[in-house]
């Protein structure tokens, strides 16, 4: 393994941190299931947002159905705001190849057309196939080639572990 | 029949064709998916783009508008491409083969075939000559299985009361003729409910159906205590005079769902029916538009049902 991984609780202050100038009242904090919403929450609460927080589910919108088929998933997206005209964060744990907040944005678009839409990452592990990057990072991680970064909860205490791939 | 063709040998749905011999853990999992789908229903926009792409021909050859059309609409929600067809008009008068049919319109590239026929046992024929990847679901054949109906009320019960493994449930009417009674009766008992009851005169419930497990009553108001669901079944127009029945009228007399019979059942009792209605005979305006019934989330629950099913298949090509 190369460096150690960054501490989730130094990034999640770093994030509040970039995130807090641009933070409306009428701002809505968005989070992507599973490690995107423990993620906006965090945030939500740090930044004492006044509009109620978001989840995303995007299994519906994935662009591998057609090669693995429809995972397994009660979760559902739940907006508890109006989507139409508002200016949204969208928050994940780990960015990658960009293709899940391409799946992400189509099912914010379902619920209605936001004014707009910015993006923050707890941690950026690059391999980007895709014209999306964050607003706010956290931080750039490096991890080795088959690896794959991920965001654990351990009892309402994150950490970043990197796993081989299977 | 049916069980080993509609689940692969790595487990996999392939084919949707009965409820008989589908484990509990798949139900459950057609459920799950089908709670993802209620949400998209709700939405600014009904659609998501897992089917893009793909063609369903909903091939009937018994003609039912009710049911093609909450095929279809699922479909499209799934941004399918839907063929509708009528075939009983058209092919088998020309004398052409059930199977030569299906060639027919596999050959125009289907992905998937959703198939309603009179003959029990047509749609697996289906399943068993088509391609590798090429989907089949029964959307009702004969007297033998109906199973995405099935499904809907095990979601519509599972909505209402969760926990399958304490409830009394009755099925009333005609379970003879009924795919839709043996659908369930499938489901209910292999998502572990303890107590199931058919209702109904002697010529109108089949002479083994002890068999799967179901305690027979023939008194109404004595099979009603204590009811958690109520599932009423229609009484077809053709059964309603002839050797089996008297009348519509004498049916209604001794079967009919009114709501003084309906108080001896539990008072969160639910009530649901597969429609079409025949208000009256089977059940009574008074339950049908009342408190205890869920007839219309039956139909909207359907729609989203019917999407899981469509889209677990179409995910296990």
């Amino acid at each position: 393994m190369a460096a150690p991984l960054p501490d989730p609780e130094r990034l999640l202050e770093a994030l509040a941190n970039q995130m807090k100038p641009a933070m409306g009242p009428e701002t809505g904090i968005v989070g992507i299931y599973t490690g995107g919403a423990w993620v906006a929450e965090r945030l939500h609460r740090a930044l004492g947002a006044r509009t109620p927080l978001g989840v995303l589910a995007v299994t519906l919108h994935r662009d591998d159905f057609g090669r693995i088929g429809l995972h397994r998933e009660a979760r559902r997206s739940h907006l508890p705001f109006e989507v139409e005209g508002r200016d949204i964060v969208l928050v994940d744990d780990v960015l990658h190849t960009g293709r899940t907040i391409r799946a992400a944005l189509n099912e914010l678009w379902d619920f209605g057309r936001p004014k707009s839409v910015r993006l923050a990452i707890l941690a950026d592990r690059g391999g980007r196939e895709l014209p999306i990057a964050p607003d706010y990072a956290g931080a750039f991680v490096e991890i080795e080639a088959g690896e794959e970064l991920v965001l654990a909860n351990e009892g309402g205490k994150l950490r970043l572990a990197a796993v081989r791939r299977p | 029949m049916g069980r080993s063709l509609q689940i692969d040998s790595q487990g996999r749905l392939v084919h949707l064709l009965t409820t008989e011999g589908l484990p509990a853990e798949m139900i459950r999992h057609i459920l799950d998916t089908a709670s993802q789908f209620v949400s998209v229903n709700e939405r600014e926009v009904k659609k998501v783009p897992l089917l893009r792409g793909k063609s369903i021909f909903n091939v009937f050859f018994e003609n039912s508008t009710r049911t093609r059309t909450t095929f279809e609409i699922a479909a499209k929600r799934l941004s399918a491409d839907v063929i509708n067809l009528n075939i009983g008009a058209s092919s088998t008068a020309k004398g052409e083969t059930l199977l030569d049919t299906v060639w027919n319109l596999q050959a125009m590239d289907a992905d998937m075939f959703v198939v309603r026929h009179a003959e029990a046992g047509a749609p697996h024929l289906i399943a068993r000559h088509v391609k590798p990847g090429v989907h089949v679901v029964n959307a009702g054949d004969g007297r033998h299985a109906h199973p995405t109906q099935g499904l809907l009320d095990m979601y519509t019960i599972r909505h209402y009361k969760q926990d399958f493994t304490r409830l009394v449930v009755a099925i009333v009417g005609d379970v003879l003729h009924s795919r839709v009674a043996r659908s369930e009766i499938h489901a209910l008992k292999a998502l572990g409910v303890p107590e199931l009851r058919v209702i109904g005169p002697k010529t109108l419930l089949p002479t083994d159906i002890e068999r799967l497990g179901v305690r027979v009553f023939h008194d109404l108001a004595e099979g009603l205590r204590d009811c958690d669901v109520v599932i009423t079944l229609r009484l077809q127009n053709e059964r309603m005079s002839g050797p089996l029945l008297p009348s519509a009228g004498e049916f209604h007399k001794a079967y009919g769902l009114t709501p003084e019979r309906l108080a001896r059942a539990k008072p969160d009792a639910i009530v649901m029916h597969p429609g079409p209605l025949n208000r009256g005979v089977e059940i009574d305006s008074g339950v049908a538009d009342g408190s205890h019934s869920v007839i219309m989330p039956q139909v909207t629950f359907g729609i989203a049902v019917r999407m899981a099913v469509m889209a677990i298949l179409a995910g296990n090509a």
